[in-house]
């Protein structure tokens, strides 16, 4: 159909008896296995979508305990060693009134991969059964999801810019803790978990007449 | 197999168009979904090779010059993006300086690079490279996990985190970085999947 229709003229790749293609958006008949035009694996929907999310975001609620158990800096001053882990180091900011970069760190570190979890779990156990839930809200959902997810990583690189910078012997030294490697993990995971989350499936109930 | 290359389908919802020349070169979004099917780009290939130009060539000036240095009293040192990815290099810590070493500079480098291979061709009236068509898929798939624009947030917080203790002057690869993220930000804008798909499909000499 012409893009200048109208929404109730709204046919799917599915119901068309085709397979769109994810990558390029070509459009081929089920035969095909990978798309002519740019060389992806075609599917009508992703195998297995919501095992792998499940999968993934669970490997990654694992890491992210030690990541905030561990301390993410070693920091030697004046021969006093000190840790610090993901929260400790907000609470240390908010204490020097550095407000600004504690709600950054606070928001990148805690808040956004907490509600990631929430978020994905959410989606993935929701799809897995019928439900009445608004499309067009959990696909902002998933859209908000796979957009911030990356913005974790912030910790992970200012840790590995301290590291890089702070080497003064016994002035004051700075070392990354097993923490940092945990959480960089996570956040991989994580983002695995929102990649391998097939939107598709958001859509596909409303194709069975469920209300609007 | 039978496929038709006026109809594309949108990848998040499945909802299927048909695109009229008119409607390749304007901004066009899904009815369903919103999610933005075209974004009527001109130019996008030219404009996406010579960014990509750009920003490899900023990649060497940041990889080689020095990007921060720090006073702290008589105590003194300078630190380049390779000592920050080093940083990280001993013992345990090592598959950790790898991730931020692919992070912030090979999957970059390696999107530029594979931009150039898959459609400077175009630009230049030659037929498609071998396995042009992996590469931009790639240069696609590669994008959430470059992480440039991330790491400068970093850069910013740490150097407030320092400052209270030691004063931080910026190198030349700082601001060689600061305008990599900008050239890469205004590059994205002009990847338009629709038509560069389709240039490279269409590409017969």
């Amino acid at each position: 159909m012409d893009i200048s229709g109208h929404q109730h003229d709204l046919i799917t790749a599915r119901d068309a008896g085709m397979v769109a293609c994810t990558s390029c958006g070509l459009v081929a008949s089920p035969d095909v296995e990978s798309c002519p035009r740019c060389h992806a694996r075609m599917q009508s929907r992703k195998d297995g979508s919501i095992q792998r999310v499940l999968a993934w975001l669970l490997a990654g609620l694992i890491l992210y305990v030690p990541a905030n158990i561990y301390p993410m800096l070693r920091t030697t001053q004046m021969f006093k060693e000190q840790d610090s882990t993901i929260v400790g180091g907000v609470i240390t900011l908010i204490h020097h009134h550095a407000y600004a970069i504690g709600a950054i760190i606070f928001i990148a570190s805690v808040l956004i991969p907490v509600g990631k979890f929430i978020v994905i779990a959410y989606l993935a156990l929701l799809l897995s059964r019928p439900h009445t839930k608004d499309p067009h809200r959990l696909h902002i959902l998933h859209a908000a999801v796979e957009f911030i997810g990356r913005w974790s990583m912030i910790d992970v690189f200012v840790v590995a810019i301290l590291v890089a910078l702070v080497q003064f012997d016994v002035l004051a030294s700075i070392k990354p803790g097993l923490a940092a490697a945990c959480f960089a993990l996570s956040v991989v995971f994580t983002m695995l978990s929102a990649q391998a989350f097939d939107p598709r499936l958001i859509w596909d109930v409303t194709d069975k007449g469920t209300p609007k | 197999m039978i496929y038709d290359s006026t109809c594309i389908a949108c990848p998040h919802c499945d909802v299927v168009y048909r695109l009229s020349a008119a409607r390749m070169v304007t901004r066009t979004r899904c009815l369903r979904c919103g999610y933005q099917l075209t974004l009527g780009k001109s130019e996008a290939i030219a404009r996406v090779v010579g960014l990509a130009l750009t920003s490899t060539i900023l990649m060497g000036i940041v990889l080689f010059a020095p990007f921060l240095h720090l006073n702290a009293g008589p105590f003194a040192s300078s630190a380049s993006v390779a000592d920050v990815v080093l940083g990280f290099a001993t013992g345990i810590m090592m598959p950790l300086a790898f991730a931020v070493l692919i992070f912030i500079i090979v999957v970059p480098v390696a999107r530029s690079l594979l931009l150039i291979y898959a459609l400077a061709p175009l630009l230049t009236g030659h037929a498609n490279a071998s396995g042009a068509q992996s590469s931009l898929r790639w240069a696609f798939v590669l994008k959430p996990w470059a992480m440039a624009e991330i790491f400068m947030v970093g850069v910013a917080v740490a150097l407030v985190k320092i400052g209270g203790m030691a004063t931080v002057h910026t190198g030349t690869a700082f601001w060689a970085f600061v305008l990599l993220v900008v050239v890469n930000t205004f590059q994205d804008t002009f990847m338009c999947r629709n038509t560069l798909w389709t240039s490279l499909a269409t590409n017969t000499t």
